[in-house]
């Protein structure tokens, strides 16, 4: 049998850099009122959310991705062409083929690189970050880009008051790339097709053609929301202890902005300590699904509230259901 | 097997950690949303937490039906 070469990488990988974007339309509660039956007061007290942001005019997934990608690699000090790599997360780019990320590797100058979209709703940035990490160890690229984009507005059933006020659009991207030290822990991942009807859009693409109406996107919010405090709480945990480290040890918790009151309930199950600053930008920007936590970890390192080199824990968890959580070192 | 007023002030205490209610206004008589102001997501995690408490399972449709704090207690005692 003749023998074949393998490739062999780094010894650890870590996030090098972040980046993100949130498109310019400010959506308060108050503008949603005139779809739904609904206040302020409760939109708040059930979700934590006081206003999200939705693409204007001339703003599209496209144009957030390569925004926050190119702050990512400008970020990193790498040069672009050195990404071996591009990685989308993304449920909200309707078009079926060709994949966006080749586009925007192309755009970014970052040329002749693997390129392909995943689809992992809320889960999608930890486990693009997953792959990302093991692309760098396995040496099949050095250094790799990790977008996640979405513009799930698009999809937003206005009329629904289970789910009108929940979502935002926006990007966020990370450059990964080889470490001395390990900066990416052990990923806990998985899926539950069982419950692939918990959150399901409206209509498949033929059948959206065929009654001329644009798919929408539906949640039992209730079993959502017993998955996320029970299961989802547990796997968090798992990262934790695949990483070796105890909840004193982290600085820094970025789950999935889905709902502050699922985010609550995973603080008191993982019993973390006050010190950990607990990423609430459900607040602003509501829930930018994949997006997500890449848009968290930027505006808690820009604010001040994180710092670079930092031990995170970030867990994201959505439709199929899929989770996906690790631990990382802020970059 | 637990007392009805066991399981009641077990309940009370779940109520009161989750929703901040006192744990005196956990009687049997009174409506979770109506006199306690428990709301729907409070409402999945307290029953988790009987679930969990009591050894029992409440699927999603039965909990539906359990609106106030008496029906909870004799759903409890019927099936723990």
């Amino acid at each position: 049998m003749t023998e074949l070469k393998a490739s062999t990488g780094a010894a650890y990988a870590r996030i090098l850099s972040v980046g993100s974007a949130t498109p310019s339309k400010v959506i308060d509660n108050e503008y949603l009122l005139q779809f739904i039956d609904s206040s302020d007061e409760w939109i708040t007290q059930r979700t934590g959310i006081k206003e999200r942001r939705w693409v204007a005019e001339g703003e599209t997934i496209e144009t957030l991705c390569l925004e926050a990608a190119g702050k990512a690699i400008e970020r990193s000090g790498i040069e672009a062409s050195k990404i071996g790599a591009v990685i989308l997360s993304t449920i909200s780019h309707y078009h079926q083929t060709p994949a966006l990320a080749p586009k925007l590797a192309a755009e970014l100058g970052i040329g002749d690189a693997a390129a392909y979209d995943i689809s992992a709703a809320c889960a999608g940035f930890s486990y693009a970050l997953a792959q990302a990490e093991s692309i760098v160890r396995a040496g099949q690229a050095e250094y790799v880009l990790v977008i996640a984009g979405e513009t799930i507005s698009h999809i937003t059933d206005l009329t629904d008051r289970g789910t009108a006020f929940l979502f935002g659009d926006g990007a966020g991207a990370v450059v990964v790339g080889p470490s001395e030290t390990n900066g990416i822990g052990p990923v806990i991942w998985g899926s539950d097709g069982a419950q692939e009807g918990v959150i399901w859009q409206t209509a498949d693409w033929q059948k959206a053609v065929a009654e001329g109406t644009f798919p929408k996107l539906g949640m039992d919010g209730r079993a959502v929301f017993k998955w996320a405090t029970t299961f989802i709480a547990g796997a968090a945990k798992k990262a934790l202890d695949a990483a070796g480290i105890g909840p004193d040890q982290l600085d820094v918790f970025i789950p999935h902005q889905a709902n502050n009151r699922i985010t609550d309930t995973l603080l008191r199950y993982l019993k973390l300590p006050e010190h950990v600053v607990v990423a609430r930008t459900i607040q602003h920007l509501g829930n930018n699904s994949a997006a997500t936590i890449p848009m968290a970890m930027d505006a808690l390192l820009s604010s001040g509230e994180a710092k670079s080199g930092q031990t995170a824990l970030i867990i994201g968890f959505g439709a199929g259901l899929v989770y996906s959580g690790q631990v990382i070192t802020l970059p | 097997m637990a007392t009805t007023e066991e399981i009641r002030a077990g309940l009370a205490e779940l109520v009161n950690d989750v929703a901040g209610v006192a744990v005196e206004d956990v009687q049997l008589d009174k409506s979770f949303v109506d006199d306690l102001d428990v709301d729907s997501l409070a409402m999945v995690e307290i029953l988790v937490g009987c679930e969990e408490k009591f050894g029992v399972t409440i699927p999603d449709e039965e909990s539906k039906n359990l609106k106030t704090v008496g029906d909870a207690v004799a759903y409890i005692e019927a099936h723990s």
